[in-house]
């Protein structure tokens, strides 16, 4: 409260030095309409601020000063001499007793009924106290021990003082490397506490205690109450946590939607709640604490709690969920499903939230500033939201990896987790080239940082570390990288639109050792790497639902195959199931392929006649690269494999046989169906010739493969397996030619003496080349 | 009219760059690379405490690439949109002034320059190609993508 006061008495102590040229051009002029309004500004900014702290002779003259100018202002009255003196007389009266607030004197007592009387309309001049007072109150009161600075103004110091940790650290290791005096290195130590005193003040001016925030929150919980017919109680905890200026402005609204959501779902009607056995007033508890480097903001209430088993249904019925995914959420699952898009179980829409937009809004606002929001909720007891925000948003903790010699940051607000790939309880499946980890009984695709980056790991896969990482939005998963080094705190700035262009960084920053360093954007990371992460959230949690405990089992989808046998499928590989009328199944160029939508895909499975006039339904597997599909006659369960699997003697489309849920069940080789099917497509479906492009090379898959594509051929990467027809590869590079394979090397700079290859602009050439290619390769 | 042009070259071609843009000239010898992005960016580099971003110029312009492996490149400095970046060239020779201002170049030039130039400069040592900062931080292939 004191601070508050402080702030009251600098604001107003500022409005009358402001005021002071004003009130003498007015008394000159009372016609002139702009003093008179910054004047009546001035005595309402005072009476909104008394009733806030309870100040009622201030509040009384100040209302009686407002009501007399409003007025005029209304034309109602005309600004004579009298009222203009009456006014003044008001106003010298408030700044002295400012004064006696500031100097911690309270407000004194006294008559103000002459000062009042003065205003009436047609009062006499009587005497009355001058300005002078004014002037002796000011000099009276010590220096002021406040002042007001622009945020900008702020902004440019912290930003200069970033630059001299920068360039402190930088002569830290000029002066490690050149060997110096012990007199230099205590100037330099000296130097160095400084800038880190300085850095710690100048961070706290940007700082500003929560209570900012809170001071709104009970009068806009009365107004809701109040209008839904509620009785709500507010406890407000932990205002004098400080908070960075900029982050309690990001957490605005964010909170206030949760708030809202409170009063209107969580807490019941006083009837309700009598007959739920709790008090009538319902009880909303608002607190912040630090903890670390982070901000927990929690927000309780004591209502009815949200029932997840209707967001679940909800989610099913919006089409958000799929039943069997449904079935294997754990509790705190289910109420993570608020924050999904478009779901609200308020049964009807009110004024003030049920819209069904909002929670996901709140996540992704969260998110944004790197911060997390939780939830939790008893049914009928009520429930807990919590914020975690960091403190602040210019300096990112972050974690280093490296790949070889390339080092890069990883904020740490993102990372969930660091597992060692050859540690106990992880183990690693390779479904179609793309990798899936499984940690602990939950599944998370994985994806290695050199993959994505083209660079070249030195480190054997099994020697590999894995950071989990949780992207803003988007759910868990792996990456691997050579070695993880160090935690940092960095100063992080926005990196050249070249560089960020790539959706890979988040900003760029110096490390203590001087050099730059990139830190990553982890969703993007994860676009770039091909996690989609959308598709993946469900299956993760599937898998993590009730494996958690057995940490061996492999999640399976038990299903009759057309001929009625049992059969079971690893579900990672099932990318959705779809139902075809039994017309888009045809034989086509050489095998059965199946419509769906707009692609058609080699179909497995087929192993009895096909179900005449009915529909099909179908397995659609994909690899990460490719699709196929897998007809089959009916799901049975979701299952896990628990026991041994009996290997099959010969390979097939059966890899071996297990007990599943006690019956045998056939396990269906993923990896044998995609290396037929995919390969017959390759080489005699489409008829079309294989061209081979490096993967990472942006060039080649974004200019030349739209030309290679035109000229007939399917366009594959590094991962495939087949042979190519034709490889394409930059100069220098090292491309593996086989035998029957042609190849054309690609030069960047237009001379070239040598025939072998081609300048890569070269349009006419290339076409040439892809043509005599096609020749040979069809042979 | 009285504008000061520095004269570096890129390619083994004597160009100009607007003097006013240039911070400083500086010669870079860690280099940090950026994987994935476009190839004309070098890498990153630190000069007093501010992350410079690499813009290989030859590269740029379609005429090669710049070899970093031996260490020390001359570069330029310039700020464009609040970011600093550090353009290799092969020599900065010399601070002269503008005799004109800017004429097309009615001569076809090769289509790196051609996309990078802003004109035909007079100086006291005679025509010199003024080059535009920003085409040369886009780069040839940023554009074309």
């Amino acid at each position: 409260m004191d601070d508050l006061i402080a702030d009251f008495v600098a604001e107003s102590r500022e409005m009358l030095e402001a005021l002071g040229g004003e009130i003498v051009a007015w008394e000159a002029n009372p016609d002139d309409r702009s003093r008179l309004d910054s004047i009546f500004r001035f005595v309402h900014t005072v009476k909104g601020n008394c009733g806030f702290f309870d100040f009622p002779r201030l509040e009384a003259l100040s209302h009686a000063a407002e009501d007399a100018l409003a007025d005029v202002r209304a034309g109602r009255r005309q600004a004579d001499g009298p009222l203009v003196s009456a006014v003044l007389a008001i106003i010298d009266r408030i700044g002295e007793m400012i004064g006696a607030i500031e100097a911690g004197e309270g407000i004194p007592d006294g008559d103000d009924s002459a000062l009042f009387a003065a205003l009436e309309p047609g009062a006499e001049l009587t005497a009355v106290p001058v300005a002078a007072a004014v002037v002796e109150g000011a000099g009276r009161s010590a220096a002021p021990r406040t002042i007001r600075l622009s945020v900008e103004l702020l902004d440019r110091v912290m930003s200069t003082v970033s630059d001299m940790v920068l360039a402190r650290n930088e002569l830290a290791r000029r002066l490690r490397e050149s060997s110096t005096e012990v007199s230099v290195d205590g100037a330099f130590e000296r130097l160095s506490s400084i800038i880190a005193e300085m850095r710690d003040a100048i961070t706290r001016t940007r700082m500003q205690r929560i209570e900012n925030l809170f001071v709104a929150l009970p009068r806009m919980v009365r107004d809701l109450s109040a209008e839904l017919g509620k009785q709500v109680l507010v406890d407000i905890e932990g205002g004098d946590v400080e908070l960075d200026r900029e982050m309690i402005e990001m957490i605005r609204d964010p909170l206030t939607h949760i708030i809202r959501n409170a009063v209107d779902h969580g807490i019941e009607k006083p009837a309700d709640r009598l007959k739920a056995g709790k008090r009538e007033i319902g009880l909303l508890s608002v607190s912040a604490r630090q903890s670390g480097n982070q901000i927990l903001i929690d927000i309780h209430d004591d209502g009815r709690g949200i029932d997840g088993k209707k967001l679940v249904e909800k989610a099913i019925s919006s089409g958000t969920l799929d039943k069997a995914g449904a079935a294997q959420l754990s509790p705190r699952e289910q109420l993570a499903l608020i924050f999904e898009a478009g779901l609200s179980t308020a049964s009807e829409v009110t004024a003030i939230s049920g819209r069904g937009v909002g929670m996901d809004v709140v996540r992704s606002n969260v998110e944004r500033i790197g911060g997390i929001v939780e939830v939790d909720s008893r049914l009928g007891e009520g429930t807990r939201m919590t914020l975690r925000v960091p403190l602040t948003l210019t300096i990112i903790p972050a974690l280093t990896v490296s790949i070889g010699s390339h080092h890069f940051a990883i904020p740490r607000s993102a990372i969930e987790e660091i597992v060692r790939a050859n540690g106990e309880s992880v183990t690693f499946d390779s479904l179609g080239g793309a990798g899936i980890a499984t940690i602990r009984g939950r599944r998370v695709p994985e994806v290695a940082l050199a993959d994505i980056l083209g660079l070249e790991s030195q480190v054997r896969e099994e020697d590999r570390n894995f950071v989990v990482l949780r992207p803003a939005g988007g759910d868990l998963y792996a990456l691997a990288v050579d070695r993880i080094h160090d935690h940092e705190e960095l100063v992080v700035k926005p990196a050249a639109p070249a560089v960020m262009a790539t959706g890979l960084y988040a900003g760029t920053t110096l490390a203590d050792d001087g050099s730059p360093i990139l830190l990553f954007d982890p969703a993007g990371l994860a676009q770039v790497g091909g996690v989609k992460l959308e598709t993946h959230e469900r299956a993760a949690r599937v898998a993590e639902g009730p494996a958690v405990d057995k940490a061996q089992t492999i999640q399976v989808l038990l299903f009759r195959a057309l001929d009625g046998a049992r059969r079971a499928l690893r579900l990672a590989v099932v990318d959705r199931i779809e139902e075809v009328p039994a017309e888009s199944i045809r034989k086509a160029a050489g095998q059965l392929r199946v419509q769906l939508g707009d692609s058609i895909l080699p179909l497995a499975g087929v192993n009895a006649d096909l179900p005449k006039d009915e529909k099909v339904r179908v397995f659609r597997l994909n690899d990460g690269t490719h699709e196929i599909g897998y007809a089959f006659r009916e799901v049975i369960d979701l299952s896990a494999i628990e026991r041994d699997v009996i290997l099959s003697d010969n390979t097939g489309e059966v890899s071996g046989v297990t007990l599943i849920d006690g019956e045998p069940a056939e396990l269906v080789d993923a990896h044998w169906l995609f290396a037929n099917h995919v390969g017959l497509s390759a080489r005699s479906g489409s008829r079309k010739l294989v061209c081979k492009l490096p993967s990472a090379d942006s060039w080649m898959q974004n200019m030349l493969r739209p030309i290679v594509e035109a000229a007939g051929y399917r366009v594959v990467g590094d991962e495939y397996d087949g042979q190519p027809d034709l490889v394409i590869a930059s100069q220098g590079e090292d491309a593996k030619t086989d035998s029957s394979g042609r190849k054309i090397v690609l030069r960047p700079e237009r001379e070239g003496d040598d025939q072998e290859s081609i300048y890569r602009y070269d349009r006419a050439g290339l076409l040439m080349a892809l043509k005599a290619a096609g020749v040979g390769g069809g042979k | 009219m009285n504008e000061l042009l520095l004269i570096v070259s890129i390619g083994e071609q004597r160009v100009a760059l607007p003097a006013v843009a240039v911070e400083s000239v500086v010669e870079l010898d860690t280099l940090i690379p950026v994987p994935r992005a476009p190839p004309h960016v070098a890498g990153l580099s630190a000069l007093r405490s501010r992350v410079l971003t690499v813009i290989d110029c030859l590269r740029s312009l379609e005429l090669g690439v710049s070899d970093c492996s031996e260490g020390i490149r001359e570069a330029a400095v310039v700020e464009l949109d609040g970011h600093h970046y550090a353009l290799i060239v092969d020599v900065v020779e010399d601070v002269v002034e503008a005799l004109s201002d800017p004429s097309p170049v009615r001569a076809a030039m090769e289509a790196g320059w051609e996309r990078a130039s802003i004109g035909m400069v007079e100086t006291e040592t005679g025509p010199i190609l003024l080059v535009d900062v920003a085409a040369l931080i886009s780069g040839a292939e940023a554009r074309a993508a």
